[in-house]
């Protein structure tokens, strides 16, 4: 079943550089995508998209069912609760601890306390972090930083996780580790979108790989086939 | 329920935001308590100089003074007069006698003088005492009574008060323009110190954007903040008026110079000044986040 549909979508910039043209693409649920290209390809601007950080300059984009090129500005949190964001500098809180850090995400919403402290553990379990709720991220090494922004972008049981670059300020090993939880996750029924370039988790993971250059799908290897 | 919760979180999210960002929370509880206390003390002077205008106003009489040789129908001849004439509050017909008794009364010195008097040598007047209502039309009716057969002076200060209430009006003016021109100076500090706030939180706002926070989701803990922060504010300034203001009051008695200038009693005087610096320091406060988060939320 479809999650997300891109017909024509083009973006220009106001500075008048034109990072996407012509894009169509479908996903569907359940999928694990890695988006690549060269630096400059239009990656990030197609993911800012997605979760309407970015709003097309023409075409439409779907996820979920909303027309989010559509969405006004007071009504993006509409799009964002359904979709879980991974950044490459995690973005935590860095007063707030590990568990009001993922808990935050739930509170906006007034969820009842004891149903916000069994979600938090359990997505903190889920990331092997639940041993750590009071730590403050500055405690924290690198991956499990990334770790707890996964569990804060999972907690809410978003139907797409978007991923930009969440191993690049990591080590291999580390970013390895990362690439397990997101595929457990995966395996549980979440959409993930990756944008990436290490093309080494690429071919290990072995996933459908969409390939970017100046703003154009150039190549769309199925699950499984792509070789550098 | 969902709401109740949300507002507790609210709170607490706010409170939190205080004290954890607090060298900046300090910054903003400073420049309220600082200028609610010039807005206190405004406020105190201008709501006394009212107060004086209106006693001195409420005193001052046009006294006429009636020809000794006038009988009781000549008087209620006068009487009708004068109750004939406008924009007259009250009068009152004091004969020369009760006059002198209220003097022997008074002073000793009076007394001795004025206890010898035969009814003859007696130089004090019948009078009748007149109150206006409009005030600056006073010198209209003085003449007018003037004018009034059988009425042979009529003193009412003449200049000294219409002098000392326009200054008195003045002042009062001068007050309130400052506690205005404060009170936007303050929200205007305020906006900017609690904007500083803000932006060092920036990433926190992008980050409950991200997370799908709406734009009141974000906007009603900083609007909370800073009503706390106003209140907090308000604290020092509120102490000072009510414990600063009692002070004064007793130091002079009650009275300013003479007794004719009288001070409003602190009681309930200093608790609805306070109540007014309390309303200033919130909505200042919370007006001063909404602007400053404003710029944040992409509206």
């Amino acid at each position: 079943m479809e999650l997300i549909r891109l017909t024509n979508v083009k973006k220009t910039y106001k500075t008048g550089v034109t990072a996407i043209q012509d894009l169509n693409l479908s996903i569907d649920k359940g999928e694990f995508v890695f988006i690549i290209g060269s630096t400059g390809c239009g990656k990030s601007t197609l993911i800012k998209m997605l979760y309407r950080e970015e709003k097309p300059t023409s075409g439409q984009i779907i996820v979920g069912g909303i027309d989010v090129g559509k969405l006004r500005n007071g009504k993006v949190y509409k799009i964002r609760r359904k979709i879980g964001v991974v950044f490459q500098d995690f973005k935590l809180l860095p007063k707030s601890t590990v568990y009001e850090n993922v808990a935050f995400a739930l509170e906006i919403f007034g969820l009842p306390k004891d149903e916000i402290h069994s979600k938090v553990l359990k997505a903190l379990e889920l990331v092997g972090l639940k041993h750590k709720i009071k730590n403050y991220p500055a405690q924290l090494s690198g991956g499990e930083q990334q770790r707890v922004a996964i569990a804060r972008a999972i907690v809410n049981g978003p139907k797409l996780l978007i991923c930009d670059e969440p191993t690049g300020n990591l080590d291999k090993n580390t970013g390895m580790e990362i690439m397990r939880v997101l595929n457990e996750i995966n395996k549980l029924g979440t959409t993930i979108i990756m944008v990436t370039h290490d093309i080494n988790i690429v071919e290990q993971m072995g996933k459908r790989v969409i390939v970017l250059d100046s703003g154009r799908v150039v190549k769309d290897y199925a699950k499984g086939t792509y070789r550098r | 329920m969902k709401s109740i919760r949300i507002i507790i979180r609210n709170i607490r999210d706010a409170l939190k935001g205080v004290f954890r960002n607090f060298s900046l929370s300090f910054a903003s509880i400073s420049c309220i308590t600082i200028t609610l206390i010039v807005v206190a003390i405004s406020l105190i002077l201008s709501e006394n100089v009212d107060n004086f205008t209106k006693l001195v106003e409420r005193d001052v009489t046009i006294v006429a003074f009636i020809d000794n040789n006038a009988d009781d129908s000549k008087i209620e001849e006068i009487r009708e007069e004068i109750s004939s004439l406008n924009n007259i509050d009250e009068y009152e017909f004091r004969p020369k006698e009760q006059i002198t008794n209220e003097m022997r009364d008074s002073s000793e010195v009076f007394d001795s003088i004025m206890k010898n008097w035969t009814d003859e040598e007696n130089p004090i007047q019948n009078t009748f005492q007149i109150k206006v209502k409009d005030i600056n039309k006073i010198d209209n009716v003085a003449k007018k009574v003037e004018k009034i057969d059988g009425i042979t002076l009529v003193k009412y200060g003449e200049g000294v008060v219409n002098q000392l209430i326009s200054t008195f009006d003045f002042i009062h003016k001068i007050c309130i323009g400052a506690v205005i021109a404060l009170i936007l100076v303050t929200a205007f500090l305020i906006s900017n110190t609690i904007k500083i706030t803000i932006s060092s939180r920036q990433r926190e706002i992008g980050i409950m954007r991200l997370i799908g926070a709406s734009n009141l989701n974000i906007r009603i803990p900083f609007i909370i903040e800073g009503l706390i922060l106003g209140l907090l504010g308000s604290i020092i300034p509120v102490g000072l008026t009510i414990y600063g203001y009692n002070t004064l009051y007793n130091h002079f008695h009650g009275q300013l110079f003479s007794p004719f200038i009288k001070l409003i009693e602190p009681v309930p005087f200093v608790y609805y000044a306070s109540l007014i610096l309390i309303g200033i320091g919130i909505l200042v406060g919370m007006f001063g986040s909404w602007r400053a988060v404003r710029k944040h939320l992409k509206i």
